[in-house]
């Protein structure tokens, strides 16, 4: 690599649009978002205005997202992630260990089989589920013929977690297989030599040295489920509201873009949090990590 | 004991496990199950698609006779094809920029690139509502003759394309053999020609792969673009949003399955590409 001070003019060149781009585009409009989070609506002859604000007016919007409403959302929000984020966890280790241990011939098939639902577009894969669940929907069909049901099973919790399982899996297993694969098998054999049972080498020996790559997955995972949106306003409708529906009710319907923005902050503060953690994890398991 | 170690019953032949070739398939049933059934019942005659009824192409001709849904799918593939462009130029440059030159702050200005990736799509999506209104280019761009009053759309698909394309054309750069460029600089070449007929032709199936995955990305985005487009510009995933809100119907499934086709193509080709060749590793 060379310093790019031997040659500023191709390092210009290279830097300077992307650069650009992503301040005007991107930088620019988060500090908006970051202005208005801060701001109020103005009020004109004594009535709330539409479209005009009070600029940098303090942090009542802040105030108000603590309000004990908004806080149950937004601890909704956290729980419904962790326990999607965990069901993926749950179903993609078995995944993930199967393919590494598959015949080579059958590694890229499986692995494009697990990625492939990732690339169809999520509001496809958001309808087809509704498709299936709804009350005249396939499961309920099925149910009928043997005499139960039908049962609604969309717009709730339920119908929501399963949606981001659905939808996020993927994302879990790509670094479970990742680690796996670099895992050294012999570390497994000689766990099951000196006597250990099947169960005992996968809890001490195979969780242990693939926890880098859970960590990842579980931050990949659980970073869009906590941002999402689609998938709670189509599964879970009114009854299963979370974040990212509250901020797309301000700036939709409501049409409250200041306390829109700073619902939009915290989100990204949790998200940075989650982020810091994983950094956290990789600085402590380098000494381990194979 | 040599008996019991016959091939597939080794203590880590996991992959030859019953119960292991049992969850598998349950799982790929359950992630495949919903889309294969919206993709046969595309082909269904029962109006409320719960029932096989039998085999038709109509909902195709429904769906391609309905100018709404026709107009959102070609929004979708020109942005889509517009971004793409933009998108793979500046994730390129980004790439080129990050593997060859040492520069202060790098780690910094790295996590800055990263940024569009890992940040909540929505809080993206109000963010650039908020900048496109503020500055006038949602009305100035809204007033425009198509397909120009995309462009609000296109600028936003390009910022959360382009940092993709980046991480895509700089793993391919990672296998660059250095010695090549001091080869080509050595024996005369100018910066320009060094690029142009040695990094270039290296880059290539990198740029390939990221461009595709700039055009799946773009083609997939709902929540972004449900913020930045204008009252008029529909996208396909936008427009299927409001069709879904209104109920389930066969039309939707016929336009849905042009997209999954349209998609599986561009995925299976970028992971073609990607893989890198056996020949070439130098």
């Amino acid at each position: 690599m060379e310093n790019w001070k031997q040659n500023p003019r191709v390092f210009w060149t290279l830097g300077l649009p992307p650069s650009l781009w992503l301040l005007a585009f991107f930088i620019i409009p988060l500090g908006f978002l970051f202005i208005m989070s801060f701001s109020d609506k103005a009020m004109v002859d004594g009535e709330v205005s539409i479209t005009g604000y009070d600029y940098l007016t303090g942090i009542t919007n802040y105030i108000r997202a603590f309000d004990p409403l908004y806080l149950g959302i937004m601890w909704k929000s956290v729980w419904i992630s962790a326990l999607a984020t965990a069901l993926c966890l749950l179903f993609a280790y078995p995944i993930a260990f199967g393919i590494c241990f598959a015949k080579d011939k059958w590694k890229p098939l499986l692995l494009l089989l697990v990625v492939l639902p990732f690339w169809i577009n999520l509001l496809i894969r958001t309808y087809a589920l509704i498709a299936v669940f709804r009350t005249q929907g396939y499961v309920n069909k099925i149910l009928g013929w043997v005499g139960f049901g039908p049962f609604e099973m969309l717009y709730n919790n339920f119908a929501v977690i399963f949606g981001l399982v659905y939808v996020y899996m993927p994302f879990m297993v790509l670094p479970l297989y990742a680690t796996i694969e670099r895992l050294d098998k012999s570390y497994l054999e000689a766990s099951l030599d000196l006597g250990g049972s099947q169960f005992q080498t996968f809890m001490r020996v195979t969780v242990p040295l693939t926890m880098p790559g859970i960590i990842s997955g579980i931050i990949l995972v659980f970073i869009p489920c906590l941002g999402s949106f689609l998938t709670p306003d189509l599964l879970g409708g009114a009854n299963a509201l979370m974040i990212g529906n509250v901020i797309e009710r301000q700036f939709k319907a409501a049409n409250d873009w200041p306390f829109g923005a700073a619902l939009s902050f915290l989100l990204m503060y949790a998200t940075f949090g989650a982020l810091a953690l994983r950094y956290l994890f990789t600085l402590r398991s380098k000494g381990v990590d194979v | 004991m040599a008996a019991q170690l016959k091939p597939g019953q080794g203590p880590l032949d996991y992959g030859s496990r019953t119960w292991l070739k049992v969850l598998f398939a349950a799982i790929f049933f359950v992630l495949y199950a919903p889309i294969i059934t919206l993709v046969a019942f595309s082909f269904n005659t029962d109006k409320r698609g719960v029932v096989w009824r039998g085999f038709t192409l109509d909902n195709y001709t429904k769906a391609w006779n309905n100018a709404s849904l026709i107009e959102a799918l070609t929004n979708s593939l020109v942005i889509a094809l517009i971004a793409t462009v933009f998108a793979t130029v500046l994730g390129a440059l980004t790439a080129l920029l990050m593997w060859r030159f040492r520069f202060p702050f790098k780690g910094a200005y790295e996590g800055f690139m990263a940024l569009p990736i890992v940040i909540p799509e929505i809080c993206m999506g109000v963010a650039l509502l908020l900048f496109f209104v503020n500055s006038g280019m949602m009305g100035l761009f809204v007033a425009l003759p198509w397909p120009l009053n995309l462009g609000n759309i296109i600028f936003a698909h390009v910022t959360f394309c382009f940092p993709f394309v980046a991480v895509v054309v700089r793993s391919r750069l990672v296998g660059f053999n250095r010695q090549l460029e001091e080869a080509s600089k050595d024996l005369g070449a100018s910066e320009w020609q060094t690029f142009w007929s040695i990094i270039v032709p290296y880059m290539k199936p990198g740029l390939i792969a990221g461009a595709l995955l700039a055009f799946t990305l773009s083609l997939d985005d709902f929540v972004i673009t449900f913020f930045t487009s204008g009252p008029e510009t529909v996208t396909f995933p936008v427009k299927v949003y409001s069709l879904v809100r209104r109920g389930v119907s066969p039309e939707i499934n016929a336009a849905s399955t042009v997209l999954i086709v349209i998609t599986v193509i561009a995925t299976v080709l970028a992971m073609k590409l990607q893989a890198p060749p056996k020949a070439d590793k130098v």
